[in-house]
């Protein structure tokens, strides 16, 4: 089981993120779990300065980009 | 390092990307004015101190944070140049940068004064404007 976390305040911009990654995770087949993380203090724990930011089992793989499902999905491989 | 030296808060991107400063921050005279210099351009709001070591070490947060900047400076304190060589090793070819002895600050014959911090600030400000 994977653990996809969508980092970010809750603007627009990371709820439409979060809708792709979930669309990207059912295409895709893989197990993962997609979480939403809010607070500021655990986004910097990551070391991310700019949301929306993606991380997969503890890695972050994008920063401040709202990825398509299609690009979301090159990142659960 | 804290979340305060980490320069917070977050940016959303739905603001604009931040500026972002690394100084070497190395261990001689020169490496202090370079962090000092770095830490004041933070302080104004001009660009956001990052960490150097977090590129070096390949941090996934800092390094596609660093990714994701509107523009990089980076500023060295002497030609070993480790703080643009770490940026570059780390795939980091476009950013605007300062060799402090570039400007007259020796190495291990500099006083680390404000007036020497006002006047890397002023050609960093200046760089990033720019940018």
């Amino acid at each position: 089981m994977r653990l996809v976390q969508i980092l970010g305040p809750g603007c627009p911009k990371c709820e439409q993120l979060k809708k792709n990654v979930e669309q990207a995770v059912a295409a895709s087949g893989v197990e993962a779990v997609v979480e939403k993380v809010t607070d500021i203090n655990q986004i910097i724990a990551f070391g991310v300065m700019v949301t929306p930011a993606v991380v997969v089992d503890g890695e972050v793989k994008s920063v401040g980009k709202v990825l398509t499902p299609e690009d979301a999905a090159k990142l659960l491989q | 390092m804290d979340s305060q030296g980490m320069g917070s808060p977050v940016s959303c991107q739905c603001g604009s990307a931040p500026k972002l400063v690394f100084a070497c921050s190395g261990a001689a005279d020169v490496g202090k004015l370079a962090d000092l210099a770095a830490r004041e351009l933070s302080a104004e709001g001009v660009g956001r101190m990052f960490c150097l070591a977090g590129i070096g070490g390949r941090v996934s947060g800092i390094v596609e944070t660093t990714r994701s900047a509107q523009a990089i400076l980076a500023i060295d304190g002497c030609p070993l140049d480790c703080a643009k060589k770490t940026l570059e090793n780390a795939g980091f070819q476009q950013f605007a940068y300062i060799r402090l002895s570039d400007l007259g600050f020796e190495k291990g014959k500099t006083t680390v004064s404000q007036q020497a911090v006002s006047t890397v600030v002023a050609q960093g400000k200046a760089l990033l404007a720019a940018e």
